[in-house]
């Protein structure tokens, strides 16, 4: 384990005009650490990941990123183009609606092998046989490959999207609300898979979601947002076993049990 | 004999800011240590603040005041005022921790949930598997079930899964929740010898045990948490 973050925000701030999106919001992150950000919709959570992943830019703040040369970069004094090739090599962004991250009209196999050719792989042969390595490995069937990404099924397209965000090997990766809109089923396959993912590559993740079950199974710490703030930070299992700010009680009392 | 584990002062409570604020007290003034190859029994009724304790000294409660320093690779930590990254770090290395219910996670098999926290100190996956199975048949498992997510086993199986992840490693200090409320007499017997190992091994263990057979069985020392009741100091 190293011993320094991979990620330091420090009073990230994002207003909308008088409107709060996420206000003073300060944590660090380490090589292998998955965070997640819970707090209903409206509570700044989306806004937070959207300064982090920059792809929005903070009223005020810092964020500044581990490189892999060991250099931590301020991410908003990056030029457009830097963050553009930090986003396509070491990070990677896990939307909430698949068709959001994947092209939705070029083949599986392409989907994945796009990300490839994007860090400078130009060998058709390695480039396909890569594919094929992860879509084996996020449980999409080989003869799948040359089918877009349209004739799948919901949760076979969140994985597709996994896969294309995780083939370059990235070191952080973003994931807005991954497992909303599916079947318990096929969630509870995509959170296993995410589980195995994370600790086999060692990825650090950010992960938002209203669901505090996800949270549990997927973070080991977490961050509660209310109107735009951190109401509670801690141990994921702290935070859910013995919630302390008035807000994250009533968050964890409405869970329902099954 | 070295002392891993000295808790001082602690003290603990719940606020239910539902209901109006209120203060629950749940213990004040907790001071003990414990030592290494010996079993320390956390004895009282129920409600007493017994596994509070425990989960205190797991990080998994939050601790209101006081001290808990635990021997953690070369230095000392307090893990009152850990940060979470350290706590982790602790619970990888150093304090293991068999909880009262199994916490399942969907299409895990039992053998994976065995075999995980040595997986995460860096052992080799099969070797890791190896170790559970060994422990699974030592506790009477049928075999048939390992390779099944333990969500719809029953009470006592599912136990034995803990218990098995709970004793696969070699943290020098474990804390036990009741390990054996679900469990029939000869699995019992099982987890009496398991504890034994652990304390020839040289590891300190602090338990609670409603089975007075049991208890009489591992304890070394039983410390009364009702001398911790909050009441009692502001009495």
């Amino acid at each position: 384990m190293t011993d320094e973050p991979l990620l330091r925000v420090s009073a990230l701030s994002k207003f909308y005009g008088s409107r709060v999106g996420c206000d003073n919001v300060s944590f660090e992150l380490w090589p292998g650490e998955v965070l997640a950000v819970v707090g209903e919709s409206g509570s700044g959570k989306t806004t937070l990941l959207n300064c982090l992943s920059t792809r929005l830019l903070p009223s005020s703040g810092t964020a500044s990123y581990r490189m892999r040369d060991g250099q931590f970069r301020e991410l908003y004094r990056m030029s457009e183009a830097e963050r553009r090739f930090l986003m396509r090599t070491d990070w990677g962004f896990v939307h909430q609606n698949p068709a959001d991250g994947l092209r939705m009209t070029v083949s599986a196999g392409a989907n994945v092998g796009e990300r490839l050719m994007a860090v400078g792989d130009r060998h058709y042969g390695k480039i396909r046989a890569t594919a094929v390595d992860w879509l084996s490995r996020v449980e999409i069937e080989q003869d799948r490959i040359d089918d877009e990404p349209r004739a799948f099924s919901g949760g076979m397209r969140q994985r597709l999207q996994i896969a294309r965000n995780l083939v370059t090997g990235p070191r952080l990766v973003f994931m807005d609300e991954p497992t909303g809109g599916l079947d318990v089923s096929v969630q509870a396959r995509l959170l296993d898979l995410l589980r195995g993912l994370v600790t086999d590559l060692g990825l650090a993740a950010i992960v938002v979601t209203h669901d505090l079950a996800v949270a549990r199974l997927l973070s080991q710490r977490m961050m509660v947002m209310k109107d735009g703030r951190v109401v509670e930070s801690g141990l994921t299992d702290r935070v859910l076993d013995d919630p302390r700010a008035p807000y994250t009680q009533l968050l964890v009392s409405s869970i329902l049990q099954v | 004999m070295p002392t891993p584990l000295v808790v001082s002062d602690v003290a603990k409570s719940f606020t239910m800011h539902l209901r109006d604020g209120i203060k629950l007290p749940v213990v004040a003034g907790v001071s003990f240590s414990i030592k290494a190859g010996e079993c320390t029994v956390l004895g009282g009724p129920s409600g007493a603040g017994k596994s509070s304790i425990l989960k205190m000294l797991y990080g998994n409660y939050a601790v209101d005041e006081g001290q808990i320093i635990v021997k953690h690779e070369d230095g000392l930590i307090d893990l009152a005022h850990a940060s979470p990254r350290t706590v982790l770090a602790v619970r990888r290395q150093t304090i293991g921790y068999v909880s009262q219910f199994l916490r399942t996670v969907p299409r895990v098999s039992a053998l994976d949930v065995v075999a995980e926290p040595l997986v995460e100190r860096g052992e080799e996956r099969e070797t890791a598997r190896g170790k559970a199975r060994a422990l699974l048949a030592q506790l009477n498992l049928p075999e048939k079930l390992w390779a099944l997510p333990p969500a719809t086993f029953s009470g006592g199986e599912q136990q034995r899964v803990n218990i098995a992840r709970g004793f696969i490693t070699e943290h020098p200090i474990l804390l036990l929740d009741e390990p054996t409320a679900s469990l029939d007499a000869k699995n019992r017997d099982v987890v009496i010898e398991l504890i034994a190992a652990k304390k020839a091994a040289g590891v300190a263990l602090l338990g609670i045990f409603h089975d007075h057979d049991v208890r009489e069985a591992v304890a070394d020392r039983i410390i009364d948490v009702t001398a911790f009741a909050s009441g009692k100091l502001a009495a």
